[in-house]
């Protein structure tokens, strides 16, 4: 049985528990994997702490909470620094280079930054900095198959946006870090 | 935004949603409830899919309205199910005692948050267990299952609206706010497919119809209101004709038959899941999330070389009291992880009297078991100490 265990951590209004939902969909549907996934936010619908949190397994999920990530995505400085505790020894983290600014030492990890939310803007709209992460975690990660998460994301936004997400979805994909 | 009146397929699906789309195939035709974290997401559901199935949803002024609603309707002809949370089944709980009275047949969600009073909104817990119950005042036979998926909640809510319409008593679902908030792979197949379990109503003619005249099965059967039946129901003791009588013998007939109506036939309603219990010397009782976030230390104890067996409670109420009495006598004892300080291991002590051990490993809820106390539990059970 393998199993890949993604924490997804941000601010409210992020879409941070619509990159987890995609993930796990495109898991679950379209990768022929088990899914689950769960979420954390506070009473606040904008601007509080937010995580979410994905299990793929190829076998079904049995605990399906992450308490120690394969992967961590941070989308906010304050996530970064609440759940890199959780990353495990070799784990993967990806974050958004212009919203995580003070890093910690990553010798125990793989550490990968994409200015996603600045990619998005040069889109057109910065909503979407979600997927730009999304084809950036689908390369660098291979949390699912890139043709997975492109029909997941398809299926999870409204039609006249489809457009503007796979090129958010390509613009993280084809990403090249330069650190 | 929904081109299809029935969903049919495979969906990455929110437990919550899940309940609702399960209420829907059940034949559920209407809702009445009041918003509440973390069941919000039902009613927001039922609220968007009702009126294209004809259905009628409708958001009452508070819960003590939204379970009246739901008992008029259900007395109306149709399915009918409410969902809440604690502090919403608290104010319903003098009515849910009217439904089980009046023997009106529907579906009462919990999606259990963390308690007591308003408790973690956004959290979970399972604390709810014993109100579900005794919540409402008097004797009763009571039905309640719990999921612990997206899947099984969809599942179950169909299971909920067959018991609640073949034993005719408002059922209890007692979902968390973990399983409710939960997204998972739902498939949900053909309504063909489906067991559903409809009314049964009576084949007398009118002037021969007694409302609250059973058979062995302790069940009265229903007329079709507006089908020229006469029809009276109250919440005081009545005879079979439906009408008040406050004689000690009618409340003898009357109410030793709501309880037995559901212990008469456990069997059929007690529904659990079982690995390993033959030869295994102590037993894991669990319910809900909790049978899923206690999994690592039970495959940790049996790393161990402890012959440990587990036993999945669908069905909290009735609770599966011979089942316990009979692994009592073989095994040297049972765990009990919940979520609250103490409520289904009590009926498991009860149950295992003086011939196991029976250890609780209580959680207040708003998180989940240490991996350690669990573990540690079913050593102690183990090793007799």
């Amino acid at each position: 049985m393998s199993e890949l265990r993604v924490k997804i951590s941000g601010f409210g209004g992020q879409g941070i528990i619509l990159s987890s939902f995609i993930i796990g969909k495109a898991a679950s549907i379209y990768d022929q994997q088990h899914s689950s996934m769960t979420q954390a936010y506070g009473p606040e619908a904008r601007g509080g702490a937010c995580s979410s949190q994905v299990v793929i397994s190829s076998d079904n999920v049995e605990y399906p909470l992450v308490d120690t990530a394969d992967v961590l995505i941070a989308m906010s400085q304050e996530g970064y620094d609440t759940f890199l505790p959780i990353l495990k020894k070799g784990g993967i983290l990806l974050y958004d280079t212009d919203l995580v600014e003070k890093l910690q030492s990553h010798k125990n990890f793989i550490a990968k930054g994409i200015p996603a939310t600045r990619l998005a803007e040069e889109l057109g709209k910065k909503i979407v900095a979600n997927i730009v992460m999304l084809g950036f975690a689908t390369k660098q990660a291979k949390i699912v198959s890139p043709e997975a998460m492109q029909e997941a994301i398809a299926d999870s936004v409204p039609s006249k946006f489809i457009d503007l997400n796979m090129k958010a979805f390509q613009a993280g994909y084809d990403y090249n870090e330069e650190q | 935004m929904f081109k299809k009146s029935r969903l049919i397929g495979e969906y990455f699906m929110q437990g919550d949603i899940a309940c609702a789309e399960g209420a829907l195939a059940a034949g559920c035709r209407f809702f009445g409830g009041y918003p509440i974290t973390p069941a919000s997401e039902i009613a927001e559901r039922m609220a968007m899919r009702l009126p294209l199935l004809r259905g009628v949803f409708i958001q009452y002024e508070d819960e003590i309205a939204s379970i009246a609603g739901i008992l008029g309707a259900s007395w109306a002809g149709a399915k009918s199910m409410t969902a809440t949370s604690g502090p919403g089944i608290s104010l319903m709980t003098e009515n849910i005692g009217l439904g089980m009275m009046m023997e009106a047949p529907c579906v009462v969600v919990n999606v259990q948050r963390g308690s007591p009073s308003t408790g973690l909104p956004t959290s979970w817990g399972q604390s709810d267990m014993m109100q579900a119950r005794w919540g409402s005042h008097g004797d009763y036979g009571s039905i309640s299952l719990v999921p612990n998926s997206p899947q099984e909640f969809f599942d179950l809510t169909i299971t909920a609206f067959n018991f609640s319409e073949k034993y005719r008593l408002p059922v209890f679902i007692m979902a968390d706010a973990l399983v409710g908030h939960m997204t998972e792979k739902v498939v949900i197949p053909p309504v063909e497919e489906l067991e559903i379990i409809d009314r049964k109503y009576t084949n007398k003619k009118p002037e021969d119809y007694l409302p609250y005249d059973y058979g062995k099965n302790l069940i009265p059967d229903f007329a079709k209101a507006g089908d020229g039946y006469r029809y009276h129901t109250t919440g005081l003791t009545h005879d079979k004709r439906g009408y008040p009588n406050m004689t000690f013998e009618c409340q003898n007939e009357l109410v030793p038959r709501l309880v037995n109506k559901i212990k008469n036939h456990v069997d059929d309603i007690s529904l659990t899941e079982e690995y390993d219990i033959e030869g295994a010397d102590v037993i894991v009782i669990s319910y809900g999330i909790t049978s899923r976030t206690i999994l690592p230390a039970i495959t940790m104890a049996k790393k161990k070389g402890i012959k440990i067996g587990y036993l999945r409670l669908k069905t909290v109420w009735p609770f599966p009291e011979e089942k316990i009495r009979k692994l009592s006598k073989k095994v040297a004892g049972f765990v009990v992880p919940e979520m609250n300080l103490g409520q289904i291991s009590l009926e498991v002590e009860r149950c295992a009297h003086n011939d196991s051990i029976v250890k609780l490993v209580p959680h207040p809820g708003g998180g989940i078991h240490k991996f350690e106390d669990v573990l540690h539990a079913i050593e102690e059970v183990a090793y007799g100490k």
